[in-house]
């Protein structure tokens, strides 16, 4: 008899990818708006991106600051490649139109990763910064092929018709997108599951050992790299199809800083950590972006709680729940989560305030005083609004801080009672 | 009988200091070779330089016949030498399993491959099944390494030094810091596992040496003052004052 242990079919996993296929494909018949679409083709694109960053940054330890790099250039060889095609120069059906830009963006992890490689840890996230920066340079230098301050701008739309798709309607592109992400997230999934994916665990983990087990870091991290490279370039091509357009801001830094915020907000050590995170990034950027101003100092503010609390992102937090439901010790959390919420809120509300009414006094306190939060009118310049929006930040502080040390024992009680069960 | 391992007036300095001050050893194919002497005398250094680790100052280290100073510890791996840590240098956030299927993976030809998947290499997880039944793991199986009690990490310390199925096996104080009852256990599984094999062991526990080794080389300061069966190095005088009396105390 056989000692190894053969697995069953994994039913869960079969079924938690069935249902991420289906909320993708159904969600367009739910939400039927333009503004929607928008977002969740962003989304699409995003979650492609960010799991390629945490190829990088969750499977290989390795920090990159200048990951737009390689989507940016995919997205620039994409765009030229559209024009070519619509020339007619050669013929490529514009469905398969992202494997250029994955092609593209394999072949610049190929030249770039060989030596940011080299090292892991700080030196690689120094090299990755370096030459981001480089080649945010060569885009403005070179603008034959970067378009300059204006980009490169494409249509889509090449007139040729397969079975009515064309491309124009944004719903069609969306499909595109969702073709696109489900199967690079099917094949960055499989990846962790090879012989290569495994050891970049290993490398990230212990070099050392790694390089006593017969394998070179270097090589290891460098494949890595190239992957990552292609799979990212497959999202610059998707979007430069989305948009039409690509420009230098495709590959800087704010570009390859928001993958990261949203890879780490969402959890770098698991595979669908990037997944929420590219979702509650989108989310801030247009629902948050949609109604203030100071979106960003909201996200950078989610992102400085996150690393300080919850150092394993969203994914981590739902993860250690499941045990908790397992032994069916929810009950135990639903007061404690309950007060942490309200009081929560408060506390929110006072935060909000102080944000907004600072971002309004310093912008147009002269000319224009008056304003509305939260349905509420008046005026900046008194001193009413400020005590109200002081007594909420410092008394939700004070009733939050309660409810946080009632979660807080309620967990380790919980934990004490996982434990003395495993016993 | 054919050299294994062959070292060549091999010296290294850290700085101005000179740690091994001359070394030469032939260990034949199939010896078990013990390697003792007191703390800080280099024994570690010396598999260091072996491995890879640490390049050489001087001299030249052949395995099987063939010069391997100046090659990188994966090189040095790849043509059959694994070795073990005295520090317990696994892989902490993995499972037994895992960590040691990943030191099967590239001897088993898989390399760098990313089109193959790791669940169907019946050749590779039937390796590590047997690797984790020698050495005693099988129970521990999907624990994390990095909880395991410090004898079991000890265990799979070894079980990822001879998974890969190297020729040359170097252990460096395998049974340092356990129990009596634990130390036979590792005894009986270092002897199990360098069946058929050359193996160097760094050791401090003189009746794991005594048992283990068909030879034994004594190193104080960096060089090799004896190089003898068991019993002609118990009764070596150089050996009694340098270091076998130090030991009693
Ligand atoms: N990387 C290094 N840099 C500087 N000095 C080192 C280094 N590695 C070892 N040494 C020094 O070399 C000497 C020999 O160390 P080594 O670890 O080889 O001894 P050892 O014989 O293994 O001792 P032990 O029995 O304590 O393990 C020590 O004095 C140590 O401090
Ligand atoms: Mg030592």
């Amino acid at each position: 008899m056989s000692k190894l242990r053969y697995r069953p079919i994994n039913l869960g996993r079969w079924l938690v990818w069935g249902i991420t296929a289906l909320v993708m494909i159904v969600l367009p018949l739910i939400f039927t708006s333009g503004f929607t679409l928008t977002i969740m083709s962003q989304i699409g694109v995003g979650i492609i991106f960010a799991l390629s960053y945490n190829m990088l940054l969750g499977q290989g330890g390795m920090l990159s600051f200048g990951h737009a790099v390689y989507s940016g250039l995919g997205a620039y060889f994409t765009v030229h490649a559209l024009n070519l095609i619509s020339k007619g120069t050669f013929y490529f059906p514009v469905t398969l139109a992202p494997i250029i830009g994955g092609v593209a963006g394999a072949f610049f992890g190929v030249i770039f990763g060989y030596v940011t490689t080299k090292k892991s840890g700080t030196t690689f996230a120094m090299i990755s910064l370096g030459i981001g920066e480089m080649v945010f340079a060569c885009s403005l230098m070179f603008s034959d092929f970067f378009g300059g301050e204006a980009g490169i701008a494409t249509n889509r739309v090449m007139g040729s018709n397969v079975l009515g798709i064309t491309y124009g309607p944004a719903i069609q592109v969306y499909y595109l997108i969702i073709g696109w992400a489900l199967v690079c997230m099917a094949a960055m999934y499989a990846w962790t599951q090879t012989p290569l994916g495994r050891m970049a665990n290993a490398v990230r983990d212990n070099p050392e050992r790694a390089e006593f087990v017969g394998y070179d870091t270097h090589m290891v991290r460098f494949l890595t790299l190239v992957l990552s490279g292609f799979f990212a370039g497959i999202a610059g091509g998707l979007s430069s199809i989305n948009y039409e357009i690509v420009t230098a801001e495709n590959l800087g830094a704010l570009a390859s800083g928001s993958v990261l915020i949203a890879t780490f907000v969402g959890g770098a050590g698991y595979f669908f950590g990037p997944i929420i995170g590219i979702i509650v990034f989108f989310v801030m950027v247009t629902a948050v972006g949609g109604i203030t101003q100071a979106w960003l100092f909201y996200l950078g503010l989610l992102f400085l709680i996150m690393v300080l609390y919850a150092p394993g992102g969203f994914a981590s937090l739902i993860l250690m729940h499941v045990p908790v439901i397992k032994a069916r010790l929810m009950r135990r959390l639903w007061l404690p989560y309950a007060a942490a919420a309200i009081t929560g809120v408060v506390l929110l509300a006072g935060l909000v305030s102080v944000v907004e009414m600072t971002y309004h006094y310093s912008a147009e306190a002269d000319t224009n005083p008056g304003m509305a939060l939260f349905g509420l009118a008046f005026n900046v310049t008194s001193y009413t609004p400020w005590a109200v929006a002081a007594g909420l930040l410092v008394g939700g502080f004070i009733v939050s801080r309660f409810a946080w040390k009632a979660v807080g024992k309620a967990w380790g009680e919980i934990i004490l009672g996982l434990q003395e069960r495993r016993a | 009988m054919s050299t294994a391992i062959e070292l060549k007036a091999v010296t290294k300095n850290f700085g101005n200091t000179e740690i091994i001050r001359g070394v030469d050893l032939a260990i034949p194919r199939g010896e078990r070779h013990a390697v003792i002497g007191p703390n800080g005398a280099g024994k570690s250094t010396l598999f260091n330089l072996i491995s890879g680790r640490y390049p050489l100052s001087g001299g030249d280290i052949l395995l099987n016949g063939e010069s391997v100073s100046g090659l990188k510890p994966f090189e040095i791996n790849r043509r059959g030498l694994s070795r073990s840590f005295q520090i317990t240098n696994i892989f902490q956030r993995m499972s037994v399993f895992e960590n040691v299927r990943c030191a099967v993976l590239w001897s088993l030809g898989y390399k760098y491959s990313f089109w193959h998947r790791l669940g169907g290499l019946k050749d590779a997880n039937l390796r590590a099944e047997e690797v984790m039944e020698s050495i005693g793991l099988k129970a521990r199986r999907d624990t994390s390494a990095g909880v395991l009690s410090y004898a079991e990490q000890r265990a799979l310390e070894i079980g990822i030094t001879i998974a890969g199925g190297a020729e040359v096996i170097l252990l460096d104080e395998p049974t340092a810091g356990m129990s009596r009852t634990e130390t036979a256990d590792a005894v009986e599984l270092i002897r199990k596992v360098s069946q058929g094999k050359t193996l160097i062991m760094v050791e401090h526990d003189m009746g794991v040496v005594f048992d283990l080794a068909d030879k034994i080389s004594v190193l104080v300061y960096g060089e090799v003052i004896a190089s003898d069966k068991p019993q002609n190095i118990r009764g070596n005088k150089a050996v009694q004052e340098a270091y076998l009396g130090t030991e009693a105390h």
